[in-house]
């Protein structure tokens, strides 16, 4: 077994960390997530119109608990579709 | 030992008089309670102007007469719908703001369940947060979310 200094790589290995992720709402002071602006709910969306993970939003839960409400309701509402293609 | 019983069963009774008084008290606020609402109503989009009107102000009606009072009214207009409901693909939204007695909503309900040019309809709760977000929309400040409709 080599030893760990004696490792040599053909390319450079990346010491840049990834940038961390943050909750935009606690981040920016939003406490109410209204289910009207369909624009703003478009964020939190993606092609299909499925919910994005909390792990690529980077939202907090209490906050994903209200982003996921308030897209619920403007579905019902036929403000959001349920499965579309191309929403954005 | 039978001393000791007694004593405890008359501290029970003393307690349970104590409690007595407060009960209609307990009463009165579940029943009278107001709250901020919204309710949101989607219309048919063959209503005429003067109809949508009429309408509006039936429901606007309903809730004075249920003790409630109008906050905002927001009439959005013939919008289109993100899918088609009963083979309609647009609808006439109407949103509306309202302080109410937590009662009246059950009986809005039916009203707007029975009512043939309403497609849907949704009431929500309002908490504080949300009271003061409607407000700071209508006035036109800044809520906060328009940097991230950007960005």
């Amino acid at each position: 077994m080599a030893k760990a200094n004696e490792i040599k790589y053909l390319t450079a290995i990346k010491t840049e960390q990834p940038k961390k992720k943050f909750c935009r709402f606690k981040k920016y002071g939003i406490r109410y997530i209204d289910y009207k602006d369909a624009e703003f709910l478009k964020k939190f969306l993606n092609e299909q119109g499925k919910m994005l993970p909390r792990r690529i939003t980077g939202n907090s839960l209490k906050y994903q608990r209200k982003v996921s409400e308030a897209i619920k309701r403007a579905r019902q509402m036929a403000l959001l579709p349920y499965v579309t293609d191309l929403l954005k | 030992m039978l001393k000791k019983r007694q004593n405890s069963r008359k501290i029970w009774q003393e307690n349970a008089l104590f409690a007595l008084p407060l009960q209609p008290i307990i009463n009165k606020q579940i029943q009278g309670i107001m709250q901020n609402y919204e309710l949101m109503v989607i219309f048919t989009p063959v209503l005429s102007e003067d109809e949508f009107k009429s309408v509006q102000k039936k429901y606007v009606d309903f809730i004075a007469a249920g003790g409630g009072k109008l906050v905002h009214s927001n009439p959005w207009g013939l919008k289109s719908l993100a899918y088609p409901i009963q083979k309609k693909t647009t609808g006439i939204y109407w949103v509306m703001e309202y302080v109410a007695p937590s009662d009246m909503n059950e009986k809005l309900k039916i009203q707007l369940l029975r009512d043939e040019q309403v497609l849907r309809h949704v009431v929500i709760k309002l908490d504080k947060y949300a009271v003061e977000y409607n407000k700071k929309k209508r006035s036109g400040v800044s809520t906060g979310t328009e940097k991230l409709v950007e960005g």
